[in-house]
């Protein structure tokens, strides 16, 4: 019970404190690829800090479900970071759910934030409302069928089994398919989580902003717990992305010395995807919105192969 | 007769008397609205809870056999109850519920436009006609209340007969509903024959003596019929047009029941009277669910009348219900049984809950048209600020209809996608392709459903108003407002305690393939396929509630700014913020239009007319941007051109003459005699 209770505790420090720290790496990194000296790693706690200490001016136009969507979707971001697993195949509240709840909760938090968008009224808002409903839609069947893929694969849908297949089997990690899969879901996580070149995290006030439009309107501890959560959705789809195709170090048997190899593996394995979505942010730029369902249904294309390839492995 | 069949024949009986004596009342009181419109909805209500008790008597293994061979011709009238029917009795009786309380309230805006007397015959008649559609044991009895359910509702469509558009609406119901009848009938008639019975329970031992040609007739012919009724892509044109036009409450039983029948009947071919089919059946009933499910949802996503979204929604629904009835078929043709058994509990998970949720939407349309006057969202907006708690059981239907959890729609569509998941068992590489392409198509389903829910809950309820009536909206009356807090309950039960309700449909299901479905749950979870997926909704909805007590918490401990200040919308430093800046319905789903262009082949105007003295001032804007259906233009047109000019080389024969009829019938009756003789 106590480790039960140890491990779901590390993985909340682990998603909620680690969270700023991913932002801050990512944006660290980009600026001395792109030449600036940029902001220390731990600049976003110090941003979520002054949010917290100020007043949140809310616009007369809105209704409770503006500020109800905050704490929804920090509740949500949480939730995920229970049944993830992160650092074992035993995850204690991994009967919670499989991977397709964990996506449904996402969605959840979308549609919210969506609606919250909607409410002030403003047209920026519902610009940003509308654009974020459609990339979210559209990622949709790509990260079912790369599921669809895994359960080909490993013969099933649970998070933990998943991993554990691919910790256990490494020859499966070799398969064509599975790079595939995880090209698509690379791109559908870019997507999901608002990165360069579906959405520019970095930009106010364009008017090709995606995100950043949607959640205009808040200020004060309602944009801290925003940004919380939208760093913690990044650290999450970064951890699955690195869990799911590289199980690597991941603890099979929950002995505090597996657990603490897992921590480092977790680290390095986020920490070198945070360095290669960087990278990737300096290399390209952000496409047109309408060209976005090409890049999507590129992604799709991808996750399809990578079922055709294990149906023919198979 | 054992105890548990007069318990079953009284409850019949009570559903029936009910609905009698709803009718009866309403008629005899036509001439004092008020106590016409109570009689009328009470006796339903009655009846209702009846049929509810009766539905829930038959899931728990009750049995019913009424025969009445004098009242009707060739096999007499014959009722009996298998737990099918039961579920889809259920189902009735769950939407009639709270439409009949509903109706209560929601006519009174009726009394002295419209025959209230008729309305409550119609509406008895209509649940009457559902109830022994599902209870029929014999093809007369299954016809005569097939076409008693079609003939009331199409009077319930045109209860508001003086606009053109629902004399529109109700002529294309009528004629779709006819095309499907004959279809129907053909089909009923060519099984009859072959299998040499008339009644419904006897088909499925006798269809093995069916030639191939003739069974696959009778499958083509029953799945026409049936799909026109359920609104499947291409034959849903009707929907869309009939189902808004209705009195809300009457819509909400069109889309949340009547529709289902037609997926009664396609389970009862898929699974039933017909036997294990061959594989291009469910193939094909995949493919025309995946089809239905994306196109539905992609036309509900640019509608502007609030009622025709919900309405197109139902053809999304009916296309997931039916993925469920489709997989389920393919399995059983590949004897995966224990599949077959948990796409079809899914299936009927989702048609239930689809019985919950769409006339919880539909009554909240209601409620809204009834406030503002108008049923485009473009001329709506703030409402959640007037009519609060109309908005709060509305965004409970729109979660649930998204399918988000901790709300009934998810478990529904998670047991849909474990269900199709595990296909991989099937060693058919072209099918599993199929399956794949089934799985993506319901995961663009629920995210473009996401999307069109976000729409209808935003720009109907939030923001500011952007018309006067919107602006002077007034909350619902108690009655609608209690009825929809009701659903909105169910809505959540559903999807947090699925258990109970497993139980039964596992049940139902084992009764249909012989196996019990690859499923085990209980309070903490649903496990499909021995661990390939578990889901635990109780606890998920117990830890975001807990989560979303806990942050507030947390923050004002570490000492977060509590304070909070009113200030207008910011806007680029503009003086004064209207309803005029504000995202539309038609601007919101506009990306989709793009994407999606190929489909709704967008027709976009714009006029500009200029003031007289100077090209720089501009008078005034019209801007259109509609889109137009591919399915009228290219496959109906053809067709109702066709028939318009049969029907004009048929005027030859139509004289007006009686003497001239009277020869018709003369000869008619000559020819058949030769015939027979």
């Amino acid at each position: 019970m106590i480790t039960k209770i140890a491990i779901e505790t590390i993985q909340l420090l682990i998603v909620g404190l680690g969270a700023p720290l991913l932002v801050g790496l990512v944006r660290r990194v980009k600026a001395r690829l792109q030449g600036r000296r940029g902001a220390g790693v731990l600049q976003p706690y110090a941003d979520l800090r002054k949010l917290l200490a100020k007043e949140a001016v809310v616009s007369e136009t809105t209704s409770w479900i503006f500020r109800f969507t905050p704490y929804l979707l920090v509740a949500t971001m949480l939730l995920s970071a229970l049944l993830v697993p992160l650092l074992t195949t035993r995850t204690p509240l991994g009967f919670l759910g499989n991977i397709i709840v964990l996506m449904y909760l996402f969605l959840l938090g979308t549609f919210f934030l969506a609606l919250a968008g909607l409410d002030a009224g403003s047209a920026f808002g519902g610009m940003g409302s509308s654009r974020e409903m459609a990339v979210a839609a559209l990622a949709e069947p790509t990260v079912m069928i790369a599921i669809f893929a895994m359960a080909l694969r490993v013969g099933n849908t649970e998070l933990d089994e998943i991993v554990r297949r691919g910790a256990t089997d490494s020859l499966l990690l070799l398969t064509p398919g599975h790079l595939l899969a995880f090209l698509a879901f690379f791109i559908v996580a870019l997507a999901e989580t608002g990165r360069l070149p579906v959405d520019n995290p970095a930009t106010h006030l364009e008017l090709t902003m995606i995100h950043e439009a949607m959640v205009l309107e808040y200020s004060g501890r309602y944009l801290m717990l925003i940004e919380w959560a939208a760093g913690m959705k990044l650290l999450i789809f970064l951890a699955l992305l690195s869990n799911l195709f590289f199980p690597w170090g991941v603890a099979l048997t929950v002995t505090p010395a597996a657990v603490a190899v897992a921590c480092v593996a977790l680290v390095l394995k986020v920490g070198a995807l945070a360095v290669g979505i960087a990278m990737l942010e300096t290399a390209v730029a952000k496409l047109r919105l309408f060209r976005l369902p090409a890049l999507l249904s590129g992604s799709f294309a991808l996750a399809l192969l990578a079922v055709v390839s294990f149906l023919f492995v198979k | 007769m054992t105890s548990s069949e007069t318990l079953t024949l009284n409850l019949l009986l009570l559903a029936l008397g009910g609905f009698g004596v709803g009718a009866a009342g309403a008629v005899l009181a036509a001439c004092r609205p008020g106590v016409s419109r109570w009689a009328g909805h009470v006796g339903a209500l009655v009846g209702a809870m009846a049929a509810f008790a009766l539905g829930v008597a038959g899931l728990a293994g009750g049995t019913l056999d009424v025969a009445i061979p004098a009242l009707l011709p060739v096999g007499g009238f014959s009722l009996g109850m298998d737990r099918l029917s039961a579920f889809f009795v259920l189902v009735i009786a769950t939407a009639a519920i709270p439409s009949a309380i509903y109706a209560i309230a929601y006519t009174r805006a009726y009394e002295g436009r419209s025959s209230l007397a008729g309305m409550g015959l119609g509406f008895n008649a209509f649940l009457a006609g559902m109830v022994l559609v599902a209870l029929a044991r014999n093809v007369l009895t299954f016809l005569v209340m097939w076409e008693a359910m079609s003939l009331a509702s199409y009077f319930l469509v045109m209860t508001e007969a003086e606009h053109r558009e629902t004399q529109y609406a109700g002529w294309l119901y009528l004629v779709t509903t006819h095309a499907g009848f004959a279809c129907l009938l053909i089909g009923f008639l060519l099984m009859a024959q072959g299998t040499g019975t008339m009644n419904l329970g006897e088909w499925r031992a006798a269809s093995a003596a069916l030639s191939d040609p003739v069974r696959h007739a009778v499958f083509v012919l029953l799945a026409l019929g049936f799909g026109a009724k359920a609104g499947v892509v291409p034959l849903h044109i009707w929907l869309p047009k009939a189902h808004p036009a209705a009195p809300s409450h009457v819509s909400a039983l069109m889309s949340g029941v009547m529709i289902k029948l037609g997926v009664y009947g396609l389970i009862r071919i898929g699974f039933d009277w017909l036997g294990v089919g061959v594989s291009w059946w469910g193939g094909a009933v995949l493919v025309v669910a995946a089809v239905s499910a994306v196109l539905g949802v992609l036309y509900a996503l640019v509608e502007q009348d609030l009622k025709c979204l919900l309405a197109y929604s139902s053809v999304e629904n009916i296309g997931i219900i039916l993925l469920g009835v489709g997989a389920g078929m393919l399995f059983q043709s590949y004897h995966l049984d224990a599949l077959a058994s948990l796409a079809l509990v899914a299936s009927l998970y989702h048609t239930l809950n689809h019985a919950v949720f769409k006339p919880l939407l539909f009554m909240g349309a209601g409620a809204v048209v009834h406030a503002t006057g108008t049923r485009n969202m473009e001329e709506m907006g703030g409402l959640i600020k007037r009519m609060p708690q109309t908005a709060a059981c509305f965004l409970v239907g729109s979660v649930a209809i998204a399918a988000l959890p901790p709300f009934n729609g998810f478990i529904s569509e998670w047991l849909m996608f474990q269900s199709l998941l595990l296909s991989f068992q099937i060693s058919a590489t072209g099918i599993n392709l199929l399956f794949a392409l089934s799985i993506a198509a319901l995961a663009l389903t629920s995210g473009l459903a996401a999307a069109c829910f976000v729409k209808a809950f935003g720009i109907t309820f939030l923001a500011l108003p952007r018309s006067e009536q919107a602006e002077r909206a007034h909350e619902a009356p108690w009655a609608m407002r209690g009825t929809m807090a009701m659903s909105a309950v169910a809505c959540l039960a559903l999807g947090m305690a699925p258990v109970g309700l497993l139980r039964l449909l596992t049940v139902t299901a084992a009764d249909l393939t012989g196996t019990d479905a690859d499923v085990r749950f209980n309070w903490n979870g649903i496990v499909a396929n021995d661990a390939f997926a578990v889901v635990s909704p109780l606890w998920i909805a117990v830890a975001l509630v807990s989560l979303l007590a806990l942050v507030p918490i947390v923050l004002r401990i570490i000492g977060a700014n509590g304070g909070r200040r009113a200030y207008e919308t910011w806007g680029c430093g503009r003086a004064l913020q209207t309803a005029r800046f504000e995202y539309t319905g038609t601007a919101f789903a506009n990306p989709f239009k793009r994407v999606f262009g190929l489909l709704y082949r967008p027709v976009k105007e714009l006029d500009i007319q200029f003031h007289p003295e100077s090209r720089l001032f501009v008078e005034t804007i019209a801007y259109r941007n509609e889109t137009r259906s591919i399915f009228e233009e290219v496959l109906y047109g053809p067709i109702s051109r066709l028939v318009q000019r049969g029907a004009q080389r048929a005027r030859i024969v139509q004289s007006g003459s009686v003497h001239l009829y009277l020869l018709y019938i003369f000869v008619a009756l000559v020819v058949l005699l030769a015939l027979a003789g």
